[in-house]
């Protein structure tokens, strides 16, 4: 396959950015996107030009790393596909394809296509954890948990942090990456006792950060590569609701 | 002389007399140690600094635990989050032994797997700990909100892996590692809210500083800006994971590196059985030279899916055009008591043994078909997605093909490594103040690694054992004096870094990193992989020198130091690689038997199993650097098997 690729190259931060065009030819349909990339880079390096930085590691779907939005799509055009995943045999031969960073208030430019994402640690460390100090812990039976809340937990807890929801969002919003760990969380007996503390602390965090606000546009469950389902969203926003009641009370 | 022939003179050095296990019954070693161990006053850890490079399982709950007893924590890892951890990758599950099922399992018999499984070359006091400790992981994990797979009574499920006859394995569906290391994540994060650990992601150990004989600090460079900066501490702890991206395409992240390991061992840690590695047997075979990794299919798939290749050489018909009796269960048939569950070495060993035979089977005839058509009959489609749903996905939409309805096709590939920094039982290198957790160390699997014992591994040392040990050095060290970034010692060691990245940058070559780690990585897989031989290992030894020249003479790195820079980090961590090779290659080529993972061609039974010489080899290998280029000394530590008898490991 040959391809037309146009890149957004930032030097940082502080640098205006710009598309670039690039060519590539010889690509196999077997390759990933990320493989494809690979090629550009050995391509520039040989030429002696900078490299095309992006964020990568398991290239598995798991690790959250890789980040691009291909044609305007978080984590380009097959479904619940990450980048990494996503092989050349969804493009045609010829095609030109455009690659941007995550773009979103919260999220800025490192370099090229890479973005900061630290805000989401943030999140997680303003309540997304259940306290329990290594060493403390009841024996794994003592409460069975009903699978169907185990299962919901799960489905939850599949969120690998990628940020695709907070990119593919008109708002900018984290709240389905935010409700995914509340969901997970707060669906377990364990986490009941920090229920209302997490949302709240969480929530709080995650307009500190700069994340817009949710107007359920739906954007984000689309783009999720783990499927993690928008009614996560309502059922953090009832939980908030509740917990703010209670502390009203 | 060539330079090859005098790295191989290495020289003995003294034996390791003691790796500090108590004395005593084996089950009671780890208490007794425990009650040994001074303490350090719960007033007084708020001053005392602890390093931890590294958030994967063993890192994150290293860190978190530590924090949480008071400690100071100062964390580092590569990538953006500490949440991408390698070991956010691991699938299949994690052993303990609850014996939730009834079926007859207990500590003794997770004991006696772990010590068998790694063919008797293993400490049986860790082993031991390890698995008492693998009960309380569980209930660990549970707490902090990990949802493992249940039952519809709401109980826990359990599935069985390689190697044992007992279902001991906790999952959370194909996710297992994900989900571990997201409970560790959270309860740093929870510790770096509370200013217990100061946590530094994008920043990447580069050398060790050793003060007086003791680890004291770290250089590290922010990968962001290119900084070259100095940490210091009462003590260092490497979780920086294995080292099998040496041979380019593996199971392991991209980034995953040998670096941290490295570099210690050049200040004086100690290596333990660099040749041990390990080659998973269940990977989807490679496309094509642009391969960048390689993908696991978890072994939990074997509970199921049945291993086969046609009975005839060059059959090329589609799979399912292959009458059942011109089909061969090779794994069923040589081994029918462990079936397709037999360890991960012995199922690599087969499945390379009939491609070689010429009965492979996909593009290159380097696969062998994993087929599932008798579980979809046995249990229905529905079962089979609830177990193995998303690694089905994930294949499918790696080869474009749905296992389904065709076998997956699958081959080895190289995964873990069960060699890493000598340490002693209380998890501490050489190096007084160095301590080494999870895959970075050598320490729990011998010479092959059981499935799911990675995790439990990982996870035992950083909740449990290196919290109780690394105390006890703290309150033995209590009153150290204070490091700065002027001590010639962090001078020296900043100096080197930055000398070696500015003779990287300034080679100005044509060749790209990634050219030069295809290269040594093809090299390795050829001739240090699944079997080795003399001829080859000499040849491997040769060639090494030879492309760590080439390196420093062709090398091309665009851009500066002083800036986010990749192919920098990539071009540096190679400089390691090709150290390590070398180390590999010679650990291998001294082990004239076979055990485990590391296999020669020239010790074998007559049925082509490996062969151990236990009077001649049973032994920890322990490595100590001596230079670059320059022979190795070779400390032995002799293994003594009080509980488990060694025998010829049998899984007929
Ligand atoms: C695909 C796959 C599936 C697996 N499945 C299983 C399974 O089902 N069960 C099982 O038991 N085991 C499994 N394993 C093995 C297991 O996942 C690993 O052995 C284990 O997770 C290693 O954990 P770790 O904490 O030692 O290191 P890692 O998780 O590799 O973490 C290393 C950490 O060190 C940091 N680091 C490294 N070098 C530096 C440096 N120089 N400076 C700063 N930071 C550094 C990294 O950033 C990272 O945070 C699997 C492995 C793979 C590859
Ligand atoms: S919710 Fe989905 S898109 Fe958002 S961070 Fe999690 S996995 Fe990524
Ligand atoms: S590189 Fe890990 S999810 Fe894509």
């Amino acid at each position: 396959m040959k391809l037309t690729l146009r890149i957004w190259r930032q030097e940082n931060a502080s640098q205006p950015g710009r598309m670039q065009p690039y060519e590539v030819d010889g690509i196999s349909r077997d390759m990933s996107f990320l493989e494809m990339l690979d090629v550009l880079n050995e391509q520039l390096i040989l030429a002696g030009q900078d490299p095309v930085a992006f964020d990568h590691d398991c290239r598995e779907g798991i690790c959250g790393a890789c980040s691009l939005m291909i044609d305007g799509q978080a984590h380009g055009p097959q479904k619940k596909t990450t980048t990494c995943q996503l092989h050349m045999r969804s493009f045609r031969d010829g095609a030109t394809i455009d690659v941007e960073p995550w773009r979103a208030a919260a999220f800025p430019v490192v370099k090229d296509l890479v973005v900061d994402r630290s805000a989401m640690d943030r999140v997680i460390q303003a309540g997304g954890y259940i306290t329990a100090p290594t060493g403390a812990a009841p024996e794994a039976h003592a409460a069975p948990i009903p699978k169907p809340a185990a299962d919901l937990a799960f489905e939850n807890a599949e969120c690998i942090g990628c940020g695709a929801c907070v990119a593919a969002c008109p708002n900018g919003s984290a709240s389905l990456f935010t409700a995914a760990k509340v969901n997970h969380l707060n669906t377990l007996p364990q986490g009941a006792p920090e229920r209302e503390t997490r949302v709240i602390g969480m929530l709080a965090q995650m307009d500190a950060e700069g994340f817009g606000g949710c107007t359920l546009t739906g954007e984000c469950a689309t783009a999720c590569p783990k499927g993690i389902p928008l009614a996560s969203i309502a059922t953090m926003n009832k939980e908030w609701l509740r917990a703010q009641r209670k502390a009203t009370r | 002389m060539t330079a090859f022939s005098e790295y191989t003179a290495y020289t003995e050095g003294d034996p390791i007399a003691d790796a500090k296990a108590p004395s005593g019954a084996v089950q009671e070693r780890w208490d007794t140690r425990r009650f040994e161990a001074k303490l350090v006053n719960p007033a007084n850890r708020r001053r005392r600094k602890v390093i931890v490079v590294g958030t994967g399982l063993a890192g994150a709950s290293a860190g978190a635990t530590l924090a949480e007893a008071g400690y100071h924590v100062v964390q580092f890892c590569f990538q953006d989050s500490p949440r991408r951890a390698h070991s956010i990758a691991a699938q299949g599950g994690i052993n303990a032994a609850k014996n939730y099922r009834n079926d007859g399992d207990s500590v003794h018999r997770l004991f006696y797997d772990t010590v068998k499984g790694g063919d008797f070359r293993s400490r049986e006091s860790n082993v031991h700990r390890l698995a008492q400790i693998s009960v309380e992981i569980i209930d660990q994990c549970v707490a902090q909100g990990v949802p493992f797979a249940r039952e519809y009574g709401g109980l826990l499920d359990t599935r069985s892996f390689g190697g044992v006859q007992v279902s001991r394995t906790f999952y959370a569906r194909g996710q297992t590692g994900q989900q571990l290391l997201l409970g560790a994540y959270q309860a740093m994060m929870r510790q770096v809210a509370a200013g217990g650990i100061e946590l530094h992601p994008r920043t990447e150990m580069l050398d060790l500083i050793v003060v007086d004989g003791q680890a004291r600090g770290i250089v590290a460079r922010d990968l962001l800006t290119g900084a070259i900066d100095t940490h210091f501490a009462d003590a260092v702890v490497l979780a920086s994971g294995g080292y099998g991206n040496v041979y380019y395409l593996s199971t392991n992240a991209m980034n995953s590196n040998a670096t941290a390991i490295w570099r210690a061992h050049r200040k004086g840690a100690y290596f333990g059985n660099p040749c041990y590695t390990q080659i998973h047997p269940t990977c989807i075979p490679r496309t094509g030279d642009h391969q960048s990794k390689l993908t696991l299919m978890s072994e939990s798939l074997r509970n199921d899916g049945r291993i086969w290749v046609p009975k005839a050489k060059g059959d090329s018909r589609s799979p399912e055009a292959i009458p059942e009796d011109e089909r061969d269960y090779y794994l069923e048939r040589q081994y029918p008591s462990f079936g397709n569950l037999v360890p991960r070495d012995i199922a690599s060993r087969a499945a390379k043994n009939v491609c070689d035979e010429g009965r492979g089977v996909g593009p290159g005839g380097q696969g062998v078909y994993l087929d599932f058509g008798d579980a979809i009959k046995r249990l229905g489609r529905k079962a089979v997605e609830e177990k193995y749903g998303n690694l089905f996905e994930m294949y499918e939409r790696i080869t474009d093909e749905d296992p389904y309805r065709v076998p997956m096709r699958i081959y080895p590939a190289v995964h873990y490594t069960m060699g890493g920094l000598w340490v002693d039982y209380d998890l501490q290198t050489t190096i007084p103040g160095l301590f080494a957790v999870g895959e970075a160390n050598f320490s729990d699997h011998g010479a092959n690694r059981l499935g799911a014992s990675a995790l439990m591994q990982g996870l035992a040392d950083g909740y449990f054992v290196l919290p109780a040990t690394i105390s006890d050095y703290l309150a033995r060290t209590a009153g150290a004096e204070p490091v700065t970034a002027e001590h010639p010692a962090a001078v020296e060691a900043v100096r080197q870094t930055e000398e070696r990245l500015a003779a990287i940058l300034a080679v100005d070559g044509d060749r790209t990193p990634d050219s030069f780690h295809r290269e040594i990585g093809e090299l390795m897989w050829e001739l240090c992989g699944m079997a080795r031989d003399e001829s080859g290992l000499r040849k491997a030894l040769a060639r090494i020198p030879e492309i760590r020249e080439e390196f420093w003479a062709r090398i091309k790195v665009p851009g500066t130091g002083e800036e986010f820079n990749q192919s920098l980090e990539k071009a540096n961590r190679l400089v390691d690689y090709f150290e390590l090779a070398e180390l590999m290659c010679l650990d291998a080529l001294h082990r004239t038997e076979s055990c485990g993972g590391h296999f020669r061609v020239e010790s074998q039974t007559p049925d082509g199993e490996a062969a151990r010489k236990d009077e001649e080899f049973s032994y920890v290998a322990a490595w100590e650097y001596t230079g670059l280029g320059e022979p190795p000394v070779l400390h032995k530590e002799q293994l003594d098997f009080e509980y488990v008898h060694p025998a010829q490991r049998s899984y007929t």
